[in-house]
């Protein structure tokens, strides 16, 4: 008997052995489908939500939607956003509050989306893009609101 | 039939001439040497992209396609980045045997090439125990990974060297035992007589029953002498990062890197000698009718096609192994050898005496 298993063994040994090249065997004779991405040449099609970096939209009169209020800086959960206000004076002289800077550091940001989230008039969002490799990692911090823009009218 | 010969007395013959007998055996020594080298540097080139393309393929993937067309000057560029690099030796290794171990890796795969015979008349040593020497020589090699291991200082590199030798000294087993089975058959260890005994067709055709399992048995335990996958224990890079050659760099890796890569050639040559008739043609048995005009038609391919042709497709073979099949663990891999391939292998030479006893092969 036991010869028998042993010989049973090592059939059914080099039997699952040949099943395995015929498969590798195959891919080799029929190189049409490439699971593989070819990156540089064909860019993927990403998905709608991924989350590529924190981008703040405006139209086409450079305005954004950003009030200041700093509930995205308060969301962040590693100090990513720094926003600086100031105070413009409103036509009937009074101060009222406004963004200045919108400091953004892509090195420190998990892609959470908590900043876009609390954000109560939908001023940033997460965009696509996701090249990056920078040679020096000051380039890495970046102002999110375009040289003078202004808020939006009607945006509180 | 196209030979070589020729060409390699009429070089000789001039050399004899022209200087006394040992400067004359001096040059040729070098000459043989530079050829030797320049086959080596061109199989690394060749068989490091042949892998590539080939578990590229195998993987449903491209492959290196960027460098040079279709990606063909990739391994030029990997030896122009190696060279590059710093040799670096640790701090605590044993310098010496560091630094040596790579070199005599490659020399003992140098040695190998001496016996193998490329085609009619272009061999370096037709020794009279050829099969023995190889045999003997391949297994040296293990000293080699056992001081690099062991000089670099280092528990991954020691414990790869360790699985490197108890593997290479228990496949040598299999191997020798294949290989013995076959000279049953062929009556000598002359590499130039093996190949002459094969004018009637290859032995693997010849021999049949005993010289298939003979064959399946030593190109299994070539593959685990040479330390590839599925026997690649002595390099498990999820276990041991990169094994014996952890610590080296630069051109010291790359000198491990490509003896691994002549070692595949050389036992693969080895392979075609004995089982495939080496450079010898196709030839049928003279039985046969037309075989005069077959064998006649066949020897029209050069000697030179048919040994790089065999060699290559058993390379083929070798790497399908490494794309398909899992590593082994070490117990299985010692379980593999010495419960089913050596009583196989034994039990096959005694079939292989009692059928050359008996004249039942062709």
């Amino acid at each position: 008997m036991f010869l028998v298993d042993y010989i049973k063994t090592v059939y059914n040994g080099v039997t699952s052995l040949l099943k395995g090249m015929r498969m590798t065997g195959y891919y080799f004779t029929h190189h049409k489908e490439i699971i593989t991405q070819q990156y540089p040449d064909v860019k993927q099609v990403l998905p709608e939500r991924f989350r590529g970096e924190v981008v703040m939209t405006h139209d086409e009169k450079n305005e954004h939607r950003c009030t200041g209020c700093t509930a995205c800086e308060l969301a962040c959960p590693n100090a990513t956003i720094k926003i600086v206000t100031k105070f413009d004076i409103t036509p009937d002289g009074k101060k009222k509050k406004a963004l200045d800077t919108f400091v953004y550091h892509l090195e420190l940001c998990t892609m959470c989306n908590l900043c876009i989230v609390a954000c109560p008039t939908d001023a940033i969002k997460m965009a696509q893009s996701f090249e990056h490799s920078v040679y020096d990692r000051s380039l890495l911090t970046k102002v999110l609101n375009k040289p003078g823009s202004k808020l939006m009218e009607g945006v509180e | 039939m196209f030979s070589l010969e020729n060409l390699t007395h009429i070089i000789d013959h001039a050399l004899n001439n022209t200087f006394n007998a040992t400067i004359a055996m001096l040059i040729e020594m070098v000459i043989v040497g530079i050829c030797a080298i320049t086959l080596f540097a061109v199989l690394g080139l060749v068989l490091v992209f042949m892998e590539r393309k080939v578990s590229a393929y195998m993987q449903i993937r491209l492959g290196p396609n960027r460098v040079g067309y279709k990606g063909l000057a990739q391994t030029a560029a990997d030896t122009l980045k190696l060279v590059i690099k710093e040799g670096f030796t640790p701090d605590n290794a044993d310098k010496f045997l560091f630094n040596l171990a790579p070199f005599l890796v490659m020399i003992i795969a140098m040695m190998l090439l001496a016996p193998i015979a490329f085609t009619k008349g272009l061999q370096m040593w037709d020794l009279n125990i050829g099969v023995l020497y190889l045999s003997a020589v391949s297994s040296v090699s293990v000293i080699g990974i056992l001081m690099a291991g062991w000089a670099s200082n280092n528990k991954y590199s020691l414990i790869g060297a360790m699985r490197s030798g108890a593997q290479i000294v228990s496949y040598e087993l299999s191997a020798g035992l294949a290989v013995l089975t076959m000279i049953v058959f062929t009556g000598s260890l002359q590499i130039s007589t093996i190949i002459a005994s094969q004018q009637d067709g290859w032995w693997i055709f010849k021999g049949h029953i005993p010289a298939i399992i003979s064959f399946v048995i030593f190109i299994i335990a070539v593959t685990a002498e040479t330390n590839r996958a599925p026997f690649d224990m002595a390099e498990a890079e999820s276990e041991l990062t990169a094994g014996f050659h952890t610590e080296y760099s630069g051109m010291r890796f790359a000198l491990f890197f490509l003896a691994e890569y002549v070692n595949i050639f050389i036992v693969c040559a080895i392979a075609a000698t004995i089982y495939f008739g080496g450079w010898m043609p196709f030839h049928i048995s003279h039985s046969i009718p037309f075989a005069d005009l077959f064998n006649k038609g066949m020897d029209f391919i050069p000697g030179v096609l048919w040994f790089t042709g065999k060699t290559f497709a058993l390379i083929f073979l070798i790497m399908w192994f490494r794309w398909t099949f899992p590593r082994l663990r070490i117990d299985q891999l010692l379980n593999l050898e010495w419960k089913y391939l050596l009583p196989i292998g034994m039990f096959n030479l005694l079939l292989a005496t009692a059928i050359a006893i008996l004249g039942w092969y062709f």
